[in-house]
Parts: C-alpha cells; sequence; structure tokens
C-alpha cells in the first residue's frame, strides 16, 4: 500500500467539519473539501445533503473528476436561485478557501492590496459575504503562512469574523458560526475564550512532526493553544479506501505542492 | 395582431446607446450571450455599465474598453479560476466597480423587476461590500425589532441580454439546462430584454413538462436573435461544453503583446458565420463535452 499522503489527512480532517451539523447542505468548494464532506456523508453523518456541484440534490457523493459510467443518484433539485433560499434559511456548512483570513476569522476573496487599484485582483467576494453571516463556515489553506494568516485586517473583508468594530447596533451577529480551518499544518477552531475580542483562533491539532511554535510562527496573528491540543489523526485504512473510490483520477494528489506524506519530519517543513 | 420579434444581433446592438446599462444572463462561463457580445465588441458602443455574474463576456468586454463601470459578485472561467481581462483592468483603475454579494446582486434585480427602488437583506452587513460602497445604505426595521439591514438598490437595466436553447419569433423561450441561473430575474429588470436562441420556431407548441421549462413572459422579450452555437465559447446545457481549448487560447493573448489585438483580428473583426467556421462550426461545437463538477 502507498503512503498516505497530507492530502489524504487533510480529507479526513475535513469531514469531520460537517460531524453532527444535522440535515444541512455540505458544500465543499474545491478538491480536499469536496472529498471531505463526500467522505463524511459516507461514514460519519448519512443525513447531509450534497449537490451534483451544478444543480441538482444527490443521494450519495458523485466521484470527483470524469465520471466513465457512473449515473447519479438524484433526490431533488437545487439550482443557484434555491441555493440562495438554503443560504439565508442557515441551513448549509460550506468549507472554501479564501486568500486571506485574520485573528477574527475575516476572510478576503476580492482583491489583495489597495482596493481601487489592487495588486491582485482575484474573483470578488463571490457569495461570502452571505455564506458567513448567515450558516456555518470552514475554511481550507493548503499553504500555511503569514500571507495567508495576515497582521491586520484582511484587505477587502468579504466574509464575516468576529470583529466587533465591523457590526454597529441594530446588527444582528448571532447567525454567524465559524467552525474550523484545515491547512497543511495544523486544525484550527473558532473555540476561543473571547471570541469577539480578537481570542477566538486556537490550534486544535497538529499534524504529524509539527510543533506549536511552527504553526505560529507561520501565523501573522497570536495564536491559542487548545488545552487539549492533540495530533490530528491520520486516515483510517477503511476512509483511505472511500477517499480512493470518490477520487478515481487521483485529483488529491495534485492539491499540494511535491504532494507531501502525512508523516513528516519536522525538519523537512519550511515554517 | 401577430407578432414577429425576430431581430438580428445587428439589430438589437444599434438600438443601443453609449452609457447605457446592459445586464448579460447566464454566470461564470455558462450558458452566455456571447453572439451578442461579440456584437457589441463589434460595434461603436463604449462607456456602458455591465452587470453580470462574470465570465469572458465581461473580459471581452473589458479588453476592448466597453466598459466604463462594471456591476459584479465575481468574474471567472472556472475551469481557469481568474479571468485575464477582468484582473488587468481592475488592477489598473481602469474600470469603476460596484461589488456585490452574489446574493444581494440578484436581490437587487429582484428590486428592479418588483418597481422597488431598493429591498432590504442582511447580507452584505459588517463586510467591505458595505463599508467601500457610498452607494450602499443601511435601514432600519419599523417594527418592535429594529433590526438593521443593508437597503439594496435596485439593478435597474436599460437592457438585457440572455441566451436560451429555444424560442419562437413572439419572444416565448425555454432553457434546457439543469440551471436557469438568474436570466428570469435580468428579463424582469430591463427596459428591454433580447434573447438569442439555438433555435428558432414559429411558434412553440409544447406539452406541459416542456413548457415548465419557460423560464420568463414573452411580454418581456423584445427581440429574438438567431444565434446557433450563440454561447460558444461558454457552456449550453444540454447542447454543448465549453469550449476550453478556445478560451485557454483567450486567456493565454492577454499575456502577450497587443494580445487582445490579435485574439479580436482573428475571432471578433469577422461576422458570425466568420466565426464560427473558424472555431469549428457547428459540427464541432455540438460535440464539446458537457463539463463536469
Amino acid at each position: 500500500m502507498s503512503e498516505i499522503t497530507l492530502a489524504e489527512l487533510m480529507i479526513v480532517a475535513a469531514s469531520e467539519v460537517w460531524r453532527d451539523n444535522g440535515e444541512v447542505l455540505a458544500s465543499g468548494i474545491g478538491v480536499i473539501p469536496r472529498l471531505g464532506a463526500s467522505l463524511a456523508k459516507l461514514t460519519h453523518s448519512p443525513e447531509l445533503l450534497m449537490t451534483d456541484s451544478e444543480a441538482f440534490l444527490v443521494a450519495e457523493p458523485i466521484p470527483i473528476g470524469p465520471r466513465g459510467n457512473y449515473v447519479p443518484k438524484y433526490e431533488g433539485y437545487l439550482p443557484f436561485d434555491r441555493v440562495f433560499d438554503c443560504v439565508w434559511g442557515g441551513q448549509r456548512h460550506v468549507m472554501i478557501g479564501p486568500t486571506q483570513i485574520d485573528r477574527w476569522g475575516q476572510t478576503n476573496l476580492s482583491a489583495v492590496g489597495d482596493y481601487a487599484k489592487p495588486k491582485s485582483a482575484i474573483l470578488g467576494v463571490r457569495g461570502l459575504p452571505g455564506n458567513s453571516l448567515c450558516h456555518i463556515n470552514s475554511m481550507i489553506v493548503p499553504n500555511h503562512g503569514p500571507r495567508v494568516f495576515v497582521a491586520g485586517e484582511v484587505d477587502m473583508v468579504s466574509g464575516v469574523g468576529y470583529n466587533p468594530a465591523r457590526f454597529s447596533a441594530g446588527m444582528r451577529t448571532d447567525t454567524i458560526d465559524l467552525r474550523r480551518i484545515v491547512t497543511d499544518l495544523c486544525v484550527l477552531d473558532f473555540d476561543g475564550p473571547d471570541k469577539w475580542n480578537g481570542a477566538a483562533i486556537r490550534v486544535r491539532s497538529l499534524h504529524p512532526g509539527v510543533s506549536f511554535e511552527q504553526v505560529q510562527s507561520a501565523t501573522a496573528f497570536p495564536l491559542l493553544k487548545a488545552h487539549d491540543l492533540a495530533e490530528t489523526p491520520l486516515p483510517t485504512a477503511e476512509q483511505l479506501a472511500i477517499i480512493a473510490r470518490l477520487d478515481p483520477h487521483d485529483l488529491r494528489a495534485a492539491q499540494l505542492k511535491n504532494n507531501p506524506p502525512a508523516l513528516r519530519l519536522a525538519s523537512g517543513i519550511a515554517a | 395582431m401577430a407578432l414577429d420579434k425576430q431581430k438580428s444581433a445587428g439589430e438589437v446592438v444599434a438600438l443601443r446607446r453609449d452609457g447605457m446599462t446592459i445586464g448579460i444572463g447566464g454566470w461564470g462561463p455558462r450558458r452566455k450571450p456571447m453572439a451578442l457580445v461579440r456584437e457589441i465588441l463589434r460595434s461603436p458602443l463604449k462607456d456602458l455599465t455591465v452587470v453580470s455574474y462574470g465570465g469572458p463576456d465581461v473580459g471581452m468586454l473589458c479588453a476592448a474598453g466597453k466598459i466604463k463601470k462594471l456591476i459584479f459578485a465575481f468574474v471567472t472561467m472556472d475551469a481557469i479560476p481568474l479571468e485575464p481581462y477582468f484582473r488587468k483592468a481592475r488592477e489598473s483603475g481602469a474600470i469603476e466597480i460596484e461589488e456585490y454579494d452574489e446574493g444581494m446582486f440578484q436581490w437587487g434585480l429582484r428590486a428592479a423587476g418588483m418597481r422597488m427602488s431598493f429591498l432590504p437583506i442582511k447580507v452584505g452587513l459588517g463586510t467591505d461590500v458595505l463599508a467601500k460602497n457610498p452607494r450602499l445604505k443601511t435601514v432600519q426595521s419599523p417594527y418592535a425589532d429594529g433590526e438593521v439591514y443593508v437597503a439594496m438598490p435596485a439593478l435597474k437595466l436599460d437592457a438585457a441580454l440572455l441566451h436560451v436553447n429555444e424560442a419562437d419569433r413572439l419572444g416565448n423561450s425555454l432553457i434546457h439546462g439543469a440551471d436557469y441561473f438568474f436570466d428570469h430575474l435580468y428579463a424582469r429588470a430591463a427596459d428591454a430584454c433580447y434573447v438569442s436562441t439555438e433555435q428558432l420556431h414559429e411558434q412553440l407548441t409544447l406539452m406541459p413538462e416542456m413548457a415548465k421549462q419557460n423560464r420568463f413572459e414573452r411580454y418581456l422579450v423584445k427581440g429574438v436573435v438567431h444565434a446557433p452555437c450563440g454561447a460558444h465559447p461558454t457552456y449550453l446545457g444540454p447542447d454543448y461544453g465549453w469550449d476550453m481549448e478556445h478560451l485557454k487560447r483567450y486567456n493565454a493573448s492577454a499575456a502577450e503583446d497587443g494580445g487582445w489585438q490579435k485574439y479580436a483580428d482573428e475571432f471578433v473583426a469577422i461576422d458570425e458565420a466568420g466565426y464560427l467556421a473558424k472555431v469549428g462550426g457547428a459540427a464541432r461545437i455540438g460535440q464539446l463535452k458537457q463539463p463536469v463538477f
């Protein structure tokens, strides 16, 4: 059996974010999040709803990439028109990969640098303002570093976070529900003791061979350490078999630079 | 009165004026009215405000200098995530922008179609969509809850351009793809809505199941343009997939000196029949595989 990859470990960590969410739409945007959501539905959380990433609800997750003879098992219809009804009603948990994340959990997918004349125009805010305000959100970061986890606020706040300065009286913030960030170094959560006061983001688990100090030095704001800080679990044989079936073209191998193994020597990691 | 709304793409574009606000249907690289967009590229129209869930439609109009202001939530070609000509225009400050969340955007189209000046929405609170847009204001509930919402302004359109699978001369239309996106809202938000269509019929006669694929009423439609392969190089389910080879070539042109001019000389400065011949004709386009997501 081939070596377990870091991407596979991250897929399993991603699948955990959808545990005990109940009957919500699980949207994993990108290869690792989608495989994570698919693994969640096929293992611990069969009640999750998923789509074919186009317009139909499916009873079982669709393998990623060219489908061969696979016939999707449709169970309903969810065109974009209805996706917004779902979002605004709060029945969704999405995992996306923002370009920047700050200590409040605010995210940027619009532009890096000056807004009027940005150094880098990205996609636009897309659905982040609505997603982040209305339902559960998690994030994926394939390249944990200070350019992603920035020192101050993100350059263009596309998704909201636990930042009181951004809200004034009468604006409801109780529907904001940020859960986890799965990176190539660790899993972070938002369970800090004072999340509305800049003390939200904790290191929940470290991937094998990674130290808290390494994660901190790759993050431009101070991190908290979970009191029960653990090592991120390796995938089980059963999970690996499901992942292989869901990703028959091995697209997961192209998600992280050089497709590193899950078990790395500490010295081999660039902070 | 026998209705015949058929027009040529040239006639539709000739009715537009500099400075108008034009909504373009579809989503990213999916079901874009590209034959009509190419006709705008060929025309002297300028200073347009473009309202679009953007794909190569927005990129090409940016490249050709047609856009004064862009109202958008994203611009992407999906498999090629970053739209090169949009990025150039955005990063050089060549276009004014008004950026909205995807849901706010459709809410603004709805407001226009309902003849409201705005609709309240929670989305946008706490973000730079609100902070960086001087046009956007909040509104407080007049009821006991006193909750504060964003007052999403109506996105009123002078014209909407849409592409459909089938239509008739009366303006009835059918969208067969898996998703009808928000074309129905563009149609309602516009003073004048024009559809280009793969197949043009004298008059549609439909069974109920097929009639469900009619997404907006013909009274909204002011003109119907027969444009086979008119969404190329974007994806028109179930008729043809996107033309990734062409989109890659278009994308690569942005990295070359004078790249847009070369692209435009080859693919824009000819008529639509010439364009279709250049890109392999209906036979090749009909074979383009539907994308899987």
